[in-house]
């Protein structure tokens, strides 16, 4: 047991050395092993922050389910939907490997302690959006996380496989969608450079996080901030770029995709650099963002007032579904289907406790 | 030669001898339609119109649950279930608009039509309102579509017949989530017992439509093209009376029941649902999407 291991006085530096013997082969830590607490806390904000963001992120699109305007745009739609619902499930599972859970985070999430990407703190005004936020957002979000798919804890990693291969998926519709408009009126690829012109920049900007290099727009103190959190983060696998390298990466993909939609990215400054090999663009001045990012926006209150309003609205399901469970469990239900559901519910709290002793134990060494 | 009255006086006629509730296998379609101006397969195109409209109408009222469920879980499932009803909404449109002579594509027929020309059933368009009652909605639909869709398996139409089989099992799994939110909320707290009891009050006077006949129907089960709904009733409310007995609630008493979906006449919730639904389609008239 890993937590009889950290007990084991004059243990931690052999156990420190074992974890980075384990990173610096590329091996995975996995749930059972010991780890930093940094590490793990490190861990559980990104994982967090990344399931919120798939749930909060199922708002701004989620709102033009019932406008979709053809029917295979709407199947399209809500299959992308149940998709980042999905992912919420995988993420949130990660992170409960780590000894926290699902309803603790939510509820951080509701009170304003974690948050989601400031991204979906912008509202999807037009049914454009859609297309832009799957085309834009989406295709950051997988040059953002493919690297994770290889991150080097391992339930993380193989949750970002899954999630990526998806995530992939709903690039290539959110471009098609955005191609149908721009072959269509001209009224539909008006509404299609609005959506654009919207979502660029918070595509560019939030989705991979602050500069962290000179290069990409920071001064020298953020930038030496930056580099040292992302040079832990590398340290130990969790990271693998800085989040200018991948910003870099997403505007290169995106500027002969854009030419050949015809839309115009609203930056002037892009153009392709043959000295760097790659199109510059206007660093991003993060000072923008500051209100984006902050709790107090119309739609940063709205988007967790509308989460909040379902969990509380959903409270009296819960409890039902909580209270019939336990029912059955005691073996006063009939059998059949809540046998099948006490199962799953039965191993999923079996790994949550399994993991949170060794967290409590390191939190008291 | 038969005039169309003559015909459709005897299909009536047939229509009236029972139908033992087993008997859901149909014949090789006789026309009964011999009006030249009437298209071959009108009464198919009608029904078949219904159905798909009965998955559209309650799909859309199921997209209107996505970000708002109790638990991510049921954000996945309803989403889930929604996407099978827009799919068979598809289907179901399609073949309708190929059949009524008119060329109607799935999209003109979702989106184009008054709320007046859309045909589901009454009970398909209700309001959300609390979870029970969307369970309870769901509940009383799945099992009318298992039914109905088995029962589709055995017709004429080899395509319609696999639409019918495939369609019967994605449903069953919609049943199956239906059924256990019944039993867990029947038997979880008392607040959750009141709800889903006062949601079966709800739905229920609004069930007896998916069961009615008319000419339509009639003809169509006449000529062995696709057996009638209402032989079906019995069954379907000895499984949906198991699974509210089962859940330790009572099975409504038979009160009143809603009709006029059918017939294009709606409930007042109809036509803002009708216009969400067709609102970015018509702002962009000759859009291609």
């Amino acid at each position: 047991m890993p937590a009889e291991r950290v007990a084991a006085p004059g243990a931690h530096d052999e156990l420190l050395a074992h974890f980075d013997a384990l990173i610096a082969e590329g091996a995975t830590i996995e749930t059972r092993d010991w780890m930093p607490d940094g590490y793990r806390r490190m861990l559980i904000r990104q994982i967090a922050q990344h399931a919120h963001s798939e749930i909060i992120g199922m708002q701004p699109e989620g709102a033009w389910l019932t406008r979709a305007p053809s029917l295979h745009r709407k199947s399209v739609l809500i299959a992308k939907v149940q998709d980042e619902a999905g992912h919420g499930l995988y993420l949130y599972s990660a992170a409960e490997t780590l000894g926290v859970d699902r309803a603790d985070l939510l509820e951080a999430l509701h009170q304003g302690q974690q948050r989601a990407s400031a991204t979906f703190n912008h509202p999807a005004l037009t049914w454009a959006d859609t297309g832009a936020i799957a085309w834009l957002t989406d295709g950051a979000a997988v040059i953002n996380q493919a690297p994770l798919c290889r991150t080097s804890y391992g339930p993380y990693a193989r949750a970002m496989r899954r999630v990526c291969q998806e995530e992939a998926f709903h690039v290539r519709q959110g471009y098609d969608l955005m191609r149908a408009l721009c072959e269509g009126t001209p009224d539909q690829k008006e509404m299609a450079q609005d959506a654009v012109n919207r979502w660029w920049l918070p595509a560019v900007a939030l989705m991979f996080g602050p500069p962290d290099t000179e290069a990409g727009g920071a001064d020298a103190r953020t930038a030496a901030l930056g580099a040292a959190v992302s040079r832990r983060a590398m340290a130990w696998g969790i990271k693998r770029h800085t989040n200018d390298e991948l910003r870099q990466r997403f505007v290169d993909s995106c500027v002969p995709q854009a030419e050949r939609l015809g839309l115009t990215l609203p930056d002037p400054a892009i153009r392709w650099n043959e000295e760097r090999g790659h199109y510059d663009f206007t660093p991003v001045d993060w000072d923008t963002y500051r209100e984006a990012l902050g709790d107090d926006t119309h739609w940063a209150r709205q988007r967790i007032a509308h989460r909040r309003a379902a969990h509380d609205d959903g409270a009296w399901v819960r409890e039902a579904a909580a209270a019939y469970a336990a029912r059955a469990d005691a073996g006063a239900s009939p059998a059949g289907a809540a046998a099948g559901e006490r199962t799953g519910t039965g191993g999923r709290d079996g790994t949550r406790s399994g993991v949170a002793a060794p967290q409590r134990t390191e939190e008291h060494t | 030669m038969t005039t169309p009255s003559d015909t459709w006086a005897a299909a009536a006629a047939a229509a009236a001898t029972p139908v033992a509730a087993e008997d859901t296998s149909c014949a090789a379609g006789a026309r009964t339609d011999a009006d030249p101006a009437r298209p071959a397969h009108a009464d198919l195109a009608a029904h078949l119109l219904r159905l798909g409209d009965d998955a559209l109408v309650l799909g859309q009222r199921l997209c209107q649950w996505i970000t708002r469920a109790p638990t991510i879980e049921e954000d996945l499932a309803l989403s889930n279930i929604a996407l099978d009803l827009i799919g068979h909404a598809r289907t179901l449109l399609t073949r309708s608009g190929q059949l009524d002579g008119t060329g109607r594509t799935e999209d003109d027929l979702a989106f184009t039509r008054s709320a007046r020309q859309f045909t589901n059933a009454l009970l398909t368009e209700l309001p959300n309102e609390d979870f029970a009652v969307t369970v309870a909605r769901q509940l009383v639909y799945t099992h009318y579509a298992v039914l109905h869709y088995e029962a589709l398996a055995g017709c004429a139409d080899a395509e319609l017949a696999a639409f019918g089989a495939r369609a019967a099992k994605e449903v069953a799994f919609h049943r199956l989530h239906a059924d256990r939110w019944t039993r867990r909320l029947g038997r979880g707290t008392p607040e959750s017992t009141r709800r889903m009891q006062r949601g079966l009050e709800r739905v229920w006077p609004y069930t007896g439509e998916l069961f009615d006949e008319d000419d339509v129907s009639r003809r169509l089960a006449a000529s062995g093209t696709v057996p009638s709904p209402a032989p079906l009733r019995g069954e379907w409310e000895q499984r949906v009376s198991d699974v509210v007995t089962d859940a330790g609630l009572t099975v409504p008493a038979a009160s009143w029941s809603a009709k006029g979906g059918r017939s294009g006449l709606h409930t007042e919730e109809f036509g803002p649902l009708i216009d969400e639904l067709q609102s970015v389609h018509r702002q962009f008239p000759g859009g291609t999407w």
